[in-house]
């Protein structure tokens, strides 16, 4: 106790700036600043509020999914698009199989799940023979895979007609709505509206639930050892761990989890994307994490609380309050800015400790 | 003593680093065209000399040195390696800084390539001056004829064997063109007889030519065939300075290791009945720097079995690979039952333990709390520190155990940290060390392995360490094989110590033998070795 | 013997054998004649290949595939906005443009290689982020300053005053390299200035390859830690390497977008990396090293492919959406393959020098 009071105000000052990082620290004021300033433009602050929520709702999961592979040490998931593409398969699948409602949704996050285990055993079978160029190498298989499902949904045959196009007959279409199969289902439950203020508690319960699990796994044995893969793999391995297999099962979830993660997305979007859609979807997801306060190999469950909520509220917040303000949308190159500005941030910062 | 002029004084050379003192008032002389010997177990202070010869930056980075090197007369104070070329020293080191793609006349013109001038260089600078590749090569030439040996200026390094890249290394230090001085840091270790007998021959005939040489090696032999003086080191200091003439190996090993101990313990059990609890036998691992070739041994019961020997000779190899961390062959039989090797896990399993000698890149996990390091090994061989749920589906951490279990161990082993929360690498060496220990305890092995237990840490953190092991030994009565480079902490604290040499068994002899028997066998004498005492 | 020299030739050439393969089918499903398809090689190599070549000094220093090339390609953007702006055409134009970019391309390639410089190791995640990231700082200028701070007046601009549209008209400088020097033999028009260029290029690049340099390059490449101690700037070095690769990728965009005739304002610069990469790495260059033979033969055949999918797709199934999607998927699919096999070679040298220890324990036992 003698040792904080000691301390003067200046060094608390600098310890909570060290500890929470100067780029979190810009951008929460940039945020504050931004609530600050809306109610000049005429935004209400519900009505914002409502939004971050909505959008937190339905980008977590993938944050999420950005966890296991940083804890097992294979890096930022850049590869993030081979999860997304199981979960547009599970999505599809289950409309195409005639599923509608809370079940199409319930179906088509079992579908995804199986693709998600396949896939992404695959993946982190892959990412064990390059070791050392996992993040490089991901991005590249998550562009070959979004491209070579390009063809997929052109050949494979699927003939629901809300999904294909109307005048071929075959083919996806480039989005398909998610209107009467699982459109909102998890937004609109336990829905609680205080005048303008809309909380979407069934996508925040959602999101807890996987968090929960994740938070679980990380405290079980086979967690313990997946954290201590990522922060020495060699301590590791003299420890008895197959730290290959540690790091496919990590690939898997996180995979798995960018699978859920896009269904929780598209039912509150309320459309599919396919084709060229899920291309750059994992560099939003990843400078969130890395917002929230993650490192290339260290990552915490609040760092994908506060990182999401911090990304989604400057992408909500700055459109609204640029156009209103300056009449310019200068958003999209402020987004472009900060997120990979805070990417090539975590890169270039000395990995604490063995890598 | 002065027929010829003298190149090179040291006086009184002092240095500690942060307090350590690890050398205390070096002198000695150097002529022109002399061969100086330079021997001393690891640790003496032989590398410390060298590097602040050679004005490497771990001496300037760490408050410079005490004393004075006069260089041909002149006082001369170098803060980087360069300063020191330029001087005229060059130094081989032990590790080959070679470029594997380059030809060896790259590599011997290595960044002082001759070069043609050409217009775009007035604009751009020098760096786009074309090279003169005839002109490289007639310099690389003259500088493989200056060492006398066969050698293709043609030939890429990656193709080389072992020894035309030790003569690429000592052609780019004669192509300088004032070379005065050469340092070689046991160049003879990495060649084959024959190729060091070539070695050896051309350093006597740049000897000849007028250029000194101080020449490290633990080949006693090599230093009686090519030294004209020979310099012991121990402890900081030098032992003897020996002219080859009068002087002999026994001397020389004498002088290297025979310091008399005060504490070899009188109560070592030479328990030769004791039952054998590991059996190895045609043991190779390959650990780069410290293979192990063909190893025998039979370990006893209960018993502290010291294995001992100079660096890169393969003692550390032995421990690393039965524990699966290095590719390793052979057969290995302990409690009776063959242990499967190249399998960690299996190898925790059967109860033994290990505590690396690299304890910040294996025996650590730096970036989590001390409670993790201490449990996580047994926590994940042995399930222990674990609450299990639903017939054991879920094992959940148990916090409790571990905080317990750690503050244990941070209690009887006296670790110093803040609480049983900090952060491995905040520690000291010696704190690090002991949770190393800690974590090892914790397993509750059978049979336990320490490496290099105290390399690295401070004087009394070592007794510490020491202590803490016998103690165990004791009272848990676990069998222990320490390894260590350091003659006289294996003499007082084990029962038995194994000498490896070149990957092998030299010899085992018991503790309270005289440092200067185990001498021997470290520097490959073994027929001076008095018969009866195997 | 012989078998493991053929076995060892296919997979040390595996990705241009599998593009050999792709465009004979290509070619015999697509219904083109020798004479379009010809025409159409020609055009692409004096399009691409300069900016191809731009990647290889970066990876003589041993810095991977320079994804950061993206940076040049937006200074020499910037360098063709000025001069349509001012009116300013033909070949002047063209190397007025060049000069503008010049000192945009040698400032970004500056701190590119200090950023690169923090990154040893992943330097290629971390030159690809960049490309991002310049790209915002990019769309901030053009989109936002131009017209406000950078005075421009034509009809370049947004209607709304500020800003530059999606597509800029280069109609004054279009081809006017390409057929600077007309020829056409058989039927095939050849831009032969625009080759001259090229071949100068090369000429420089075989000269810098015997610079000092060039030679420090390759040392840095190798082992930095021995070129450092041989007292090589090893730092220095490797932002040099990548200033040349950007300015050269600068002059690369513009010569590209003299052909192109229209500047896809906030787009064109984008894929030119991949694309870049893609055809080198299809030559049957490596992340680790890449020559001018990987360049030429890697245009051809990745962009025949490029060219002749779309239609072979569509006389093969009827669909040409099909073709379309396929180029985009080997695109991808060649540099995964490329990194994949890198990395693995990598890892196999490692494993190798274990194996023969070993071998030699065996020997000895």
């Amino acid at each position: 106790m003698n040792k904080t009071e000691g301390k003067s105000l200046k060094e608390f000052i600098n310890d909570f700036i060290d500890s929470f990082g100067w780029p979190r620290l810009i951008i929460a004021l940039f945020l504050i600043m931004l609530f600050i300033i809306a109610p000049l433009g005429g935004i209400s602050i519900t009505q914002s509020i409502s939004d971050v929520l909505q959008r937190f709702g339905m980008n977590s999961i993938m944050v999420l999914a950005m966890v296991p592979m940083i804890h097992s040490g294979c890096g930022l998931n850049f590869g993030l698009p081979v999860g997304i593409i199981a979960g547009l398969l599970g999505g599809t699948i289950s409309m195409q199989l005639g599923f509608t409602g809370g079940l199409s949704f319930v179906m088509a996050v079992l579908i995804a799940t199986f693709f998600g285990i396949i896939f992404g055993w695959a993946y982190g079978v892959l990412l064990n023979k390059v070791k050392g160029g996992e993040m490089m190498i991901a991005t590249y298989v998550g562009y070959a895979i979004v491209s070579f499902m390009c063809m997929m949904w052109l050949l494979l045959p699927y003939n629901n007609p809300q999904m294909v196009w109307g005048y071929k007959g075959t083919g996806l279409r480039t989005t398909i709505s998610t209107e009467g199969y699982y459109l909102h289902i998890l937004s609109d439950f336990l829905q609680i509206k205080i005048g303008n203020l809309v909380i979407p508690t069934g996508s925040l319960l959602f999101f807890a639930f996987f968090a929960f699990l994740m938070w679980a796994f990380l405290h079980t044995k086979k967690g313990t050892a997946m954290t201590a893969v990522g922060s020495n793999p060699i301590f590791a391995r003299a420890s008895g761990i197959n730290v290959n297999s540690i790091r496919t099962l990590s690939v898997i979830m996180s995979t798995v989890l960018g699978a859920i993660g896009i269904l929780a997305y598209q039912q509150a979007f309320g459309f599919i994307q396919l084709y060229m859609g899920p291309f750059y979807m994992a560099l939003p997801a990843v400078s969130a994490i890395l917002i929230g306060g993650a490192s290339v190999n260290k990552a915490t469950i609040s760092n994908v609380i506060i990182g999401t909520l911090l990304y989604q509220g400057i992408v909500t917040m700055t459109p609204s309050v640029m156009n209103s303000l300056v009449h310019t949308d200068m958003s999209e190159v402020i987004r472009i800015i900060v997120s990979n500005g805070m990417i090539l941030y975590a890169l270039t910062r000395k990995t604490e400790g063995a890598k | 003593m002065n027929k010829a002029p003298m190149l090179l004084q040291a006086r009184g050379i002092k240095k500690d680093f942060f307090g350590n003192v690890v050398l205390k008032d070096i002198n000695f002389t150097l002529e022109k065209g002399q061969i100086m010997g330079l021997v001393g177990e690891n640790g003496a202070g032989k590398s410390t000399l060298m590097k602040i010869l050679f004005g490497m930056k771990d001496i300037t980075e760490t408050g410079g040195y005490q004393g004075d090197i006069i260089l041909d007369g002149e006082k001369v104070h170098f803060e980087t390696p360069f300063d020191a070329l330029a001087a005229g020293i060059g130094m081989v080191h032990q590790e080959f800084s070679l470029l594997p793609d380059f030809s060896s006349t790259e590599n011997i013109q290595l960044n002082r390539e001759s070069v043609n001038y050409n217009v775009t260089s007035e604009i751009f600078g020098e760096r786009l001056n074309t090279l003169n590749k005839k002109e490289m090569r007639k310099k690389a030439v003259e500088a493989i004829n200056k060492l006398g040996v066969d050698l293709s200026p043609e030939m890429v390094v990656s193709e080389m064997p072992v020894g035309h890249k030790q003569f690429t290394e000592i052609s780019r230090e004669l192509s300088r063109e004032k070379m005065k001085l050469l340092i070689l840091d046991e160049p003879t270790a990495v060649l084959t007889e024959k190729e060091a007998e070539t070695l050896l021959k051309t350093m006597r005939k740049l000897a000849d030519s007028g250029i000194s040489i101080i020449f490290i090696t633990h080949r006693l032999g090599e230093i009686m065939e090519v030294c004209d003086k020979i310099l012991v080191m121990r402890d900081g200091c030098i032992i003897s300075e020996l002219e080859k003439d009068k002087t002999n190996v026994r001397e020389i090993t004498k002088a290297m290791v025979g310091r008399e101990v005060k504490g070899i313990s009188e109560n070592k059990r030479e328990n030769s009945d004791a039952p054998e609890i590991m059996n190895i036998s045609h043991l190779w691992v390959n650990m780069p720097g410290e293979i192990v070739r063909d190893v025998n041994l039979s370990v006893k019961k209960g018993e502290i079995l010291g294995i001992g020997g100079l660096a890169g000779q393969g003692k550390l190899g032995i421990p690393n690979g039965i524990m699966g961390l290095y590719q390793a062959g052979g057969k290995v039989i302990f409690d009776g039952k063959e242990i499967q090797l190249n399998d960690a896990k299996l190898c925790l399993k059967e109860g033994l333990a290990f505590v690396s000698e690299d304890r910040r890149g294996v025996g650590l996990l730096l970036d989590e709390s001390l409670e993790w390091n201490v449990s996580f090994t047994a926590m994940q061989a042995q399930d222990k520190y674990l609450k299990k749920y639903f017939n054991g589906l879920i094992k959940w951490r148990d916090q409790k155990a571990i905080e317990e279990v750690t503050q244990k161990y941070i209690d009887e082993l006296q670790i110093k940290c803040t609480s049983s929360k900090q952060k491995a690498k905040e520690l000291s060496g010696g704190n690090q060390q002991k949770i190393c220990l800690a974590k090892a305890f914790a397993l509750e092995p059978r049979l336990l392995m320490v490496s290099e237990p105290t390399r690295g840490i401070d004087v009394g953190a070592k007794a510490l360490v020491l202590e803490a092991l016998k103690k165990y030994n004791q009272e848990a009565g676990t069998t222990i094989i320490m390894v260590s480079s350091e003659l006289e902490e294996l003499r007082t604290t084990c029962d038995r110590i194994a000498i490896i040499t070149d990957g092998k068994v030299a010899g085992i002899l018991p503790a309270h033998t005289s440092s200067e028997e185990f001498g021997y066998l470290m520097v490959g004498a073994k027929d001076m070795v008095k018969e009866g005492e195997k | 013997m012989k078998k493991t020299n053929i076995k060892s030739f296919v997979l040390d050439n595996l990705v241009p054998i599998i593009f050999i393969v792709i465009g004979i089918f290509g070619i015999m499903f697509s219904g083109f004649s020798a004479t379009a398809i010809a025409n159409e090689m020609m055009t692409r190599l004096a399009r691409n290949s300069f900016l191809v070549i731009s990647l290889l000094i970066p990876i003589m220093a041993g810095m991977g595939l320079n994804f950061g090339m993206t940076l040049g390609a937006m200074a020499g953007q910037i360098g063709l906005i000025f001069i349509t702006e001012w009116g300013i055409v033909g070949i002047p134009g063209m190397i007025l443009a060049a000069i503008i970019s010049t000192p945009i391309s040698i400032f970004l390639g500056y701190i590119c290689g200090k950023i690169l410089n923090m990154a040893k190791g992943r330097e290629m995640v971390t030159s690809y982020i960049i490309g991002f990231f310049i790209n915002g700082v990019y769309q901030l200028i053009v989109l936002f300053l131009m017209g406000v701070i950078i005075p421009i007046k034509s009809d370049i601009l947004l209607p709304r005053g500020y800003g530059i549209r999606n597509t800029v008209n280069l109609i004054g400088i279009r081809k006017c390299l390409d057929n600077l020097i007309p020829l056409k033999i058989a039927g095939v028009s050849i831009p032969l200035a625009t080759f001259l260029v090229i071949a100068l290029l090369c000429l420089f690049i075989i000269w810098f390859r015997k610079t000092k340099l060039g030679q420090d390059m390759r040392a840095v490449s190798q082992d930095m830690e021995v070129a450092r101690d041989s007292g090589i700037k090893v730092e220095e070095t490797r932002i040099l390497s990548i200033i040349i690769s950007t300015v050269l990728a600068g002059y690369g965009m513009i010569i590209y977008l003299q052909n192109m005739g229209t500047l896809n304002t906030y787009n064109s610069h984008n894929q030119i990396g991949m694309f870049s990469a893609a055809a080198l790495l299809v030559g049957g260059a490596s992340v680790s090293k890449a020559n001018i033979r990987n360049v030429f033969l890697g245009v051809i055949l990745f962009h025949l492919m490029f060219y002749v999918s779309p239609y072979a797709g569509k006389n093969l199934i009827g669909e040409a959406q099909l073709g379309e999607y396929f180029r985009v998927f080997v695109s991808y699919g060649v540099i995964t393959l490329s990194l994949v096999l890198y990395e693995l070679k990598k890892k196999r040298d490692k494993l190798e020098r274990g194996k023969k220890l070993a071998l030699m324990q065996e020997e000895d036992k």
